[in-house]
């Protein structure tokens, strides 16, 4: 089945946001578009960026690869391809890769008349990335405030910058976003448990609905947000799970240097104590 | 002029509420009839809150967690020697610590320790209690238990840490303190007991866990409300878009789409003649 009998009544030109006609074509269940072709092409530059800084670095070590970024030196300039230009350049290419591939999802949603809700969704994991990559270290003028490329060497990078703030679970936007991680978790795990129970009823009754799913929880937990609602709450958890993490790491550094558990101190010093 | 309307967005219809799926009618316990409506949550969701179960082991699990609550919040004030002007102020730095490790696993004075012992029972019994409720609501509505045992994982890490973790290593001092900024403490000491919590591996595949069930939410939620029609008639009906020539259409099949692209579909209301006929 590469193409469902329905899905041919999808395949209509138009709906791009540039160039028209150009690249308005499906490749096999795959629709392309202009934003397609960048998204490949960043998306295969960057990948053989990463393999060239791999192959000149010290290890092919799968765990200990690292393309770091460019020493503090260097500030807000270009650094030579081996003193982290592969970094930079690997950062423009993830940037234009998740910027195309938004924009295709554009496309898709207008060929398909949908609203624009998954590609604003992907928009906020986006905005964290480019917070940490380029707004915060563009506002502590280098980018050697960036985390490098490597899977131990970014979990050592987080760990760093953590105990550089002393405590950074004290951070008043990490615990929002903590929060909005878990709760989008939990409200997850409520979701799809209630769907299965009521598809997977006991072996011989029949299949329930809706209103099984509402009776439910409004019987356990007095309140049953509804079909729709789950996916309109879930959809704004997960938003600002995405949103938190952006504003957590940039006021960190550029708003406030000290530790995260000083901050606290404006609270206990507030003039309603005395 | 045509305009789209529906129960979620612009219009909240008030009916009577609904009274739920009837439950089997033997035992002591029967859902309560009391629901009422609130307009800011019809905004994102359903408006009716209520009728609401009780169930003995509702009650047991509500009690429990009561006794816990209290504990953990009675200690909080006597360690501010009972000011709740300083209980307030300090509430996020207050905490109720688990036993000293000189204990092991046995049971401290009330002071040293035995107050978390007996928060940490209260408060294991109060979800576990839940768990049964939720467990029995299912059976009750002939539904499958699915949520009970998503439930229960939550459960299973709660209890790793705060009984079985501490039952392994022999001693309760290894529990998780009750506070905000106190249990976040307990948070940063374990990883930098072992180092670097970051590098264990299953703790990696937990934040995977973690951050993929958010990525697949925010992709299930968003395309759902992306199709739903108070998402689909706000944007389509009061916005135009250039319809391509019918000859630059590369459209195959048949039915009312083959004529109307999608991008044009939902202004069927005010153009009048262009589609949607089934």
């Amino acid at each position: 089945m590469a193409m469902l009998n329905f899905e041919r009544k999808y395949r209509i030109r138009g709906g791009t946001l540039v160039g028209g006609d150009l690249f308005d074509f499906w490749f096999g269940a795959f629709y392309v578009g202009f934003f397609g072709i960048t998204a490949a092409f960043f998306s295969l530059l960057g990948t053989a960026l990463l393999v060239y800084g791999a192959a000149i670095g010290p290890t092919w070590n799968l765990w200990q690869i690292n393309i770091a970024p460019p020493d503090l030196s260097y500030g807000l300039g270009l650094a030579p391809l081996h003193a982290g230009g592969i970094w930079q350049l690997v950062t423009i290419c993830a940037v234009g890769a998740f910027v195309s591939w938004a924009l295709r999802e554009v496309e898709i949603c207008r060929k398909l008349g949908m609203g624009y809700h998954v590609p604003v969704a992907f928009s906020s994991a986006i905005l964290a990335y480019v917070t940490l990559q380029i707004v915060r270290p563009v506002l502590l003028g280098a980018w050697g405030h960036a985390f490098p490329y490597g899977i131990f060497s970014h979990l050592d990078w987080v760990s760093n910058i953590a105990y550089q703030y002393l405590h950074f679970h004290y951070n008043p936007a990490h615990m929002v976003a903590v929060t909005f991680f878990f709760t989008t978790v939990l409200a997850l795990a409520l979701h799809g448990s209630l769907v299965l129970s009521a598809l997977n009823p006991p072996k011989g009754e029949v299949v329930k609905g809706a209103e099984h799913e509402n009776t439910f929880f409004r019987d356990n937990i007095g309140y049953s947000i509804g079909t729709l609602g789950i996916h309109r709450f879930g959809l704004l958890l997960a938003i600002n799970a995405g949103v938190w993490s952006a504003i957590c790491i940039v006021v960190s550094g550029p708003f406030w240097t000290r530790s995260w558990t000083d901050w606290w101190a404006w609270w206990l010093n507030l003039p309603i104590w005395n | 002029m045509a305009e789209y309307q529906n129960l979620f967005t612009r219009v909240q219809v008030t009916a009577p509420h609904y009274p739920g799926i009837p439950h089997d009618p033997r035992g002591v316990w029967v859902r309560g009839v009391k629901a009422s409506a609130n307009y800011w949550l019809g905004k994102i969701g359903d408006a009716q809150i209520g009728p609401f179960y009780l169930g003995s082991t509702g009650v047991a699990s509500i009690l429990c967690f009561i006794i816990a609550f209290e504990i953990v919040g009675l200690n909080m004030l006597a360690s501010v020697n009972w000011n709740p002007l300083q209980f307030i102020r300090q509430l996020f730095w207050l905490a109720l610590e688990p036993p000293a490790p000189q204990y092991g696993l046995r049971i401290p004075p009330l002071s040293d320790g035995g107050w978390h012992l007996m928060a940490g029972f209260f408060l294991t019994m109060s979800v576990l209690l839940w768990w049964v409720r939720t467990y029995n609501l299912a059976r009750k509505l002939k539904m499958g238990t699915h949520t009970a045992w998503a439930f229960a994982s939550a459960i299973f890490l709660f209890l790793v840490l705060g009984f079985i973790r501490p039952v392994l290593m022999g001693s309760w001092s290894e529990g998780v303190p009750f506070g905000i900024f106190a249990h976040l403490d307990w948070t940063a000491a374990f990883s930098l007991r072992y180092g670097n919590l970051l590098y264990n591996p299953f703790h990696a595949l937990s934040i995977v866990f973690l951050y993929g069930s958010v990525l697949l939410f925010a992709m299930h939620a968003g395309t759902i409300m992306a199709v739903s029609p108070s998402a689909v008639n706000a944007k389509w009906s009061s916005r135009s878009i250039a319809v391509p020539p019918p000859s630059a259409r590369r459209s195959s099949g048949d039915g009312p789409w083959a004529s109307t692209p999608p991008w044009n579909r939902f202004t069927a209301g005010h153009g009048g003649s262009r589609c949607c006929a089934p």
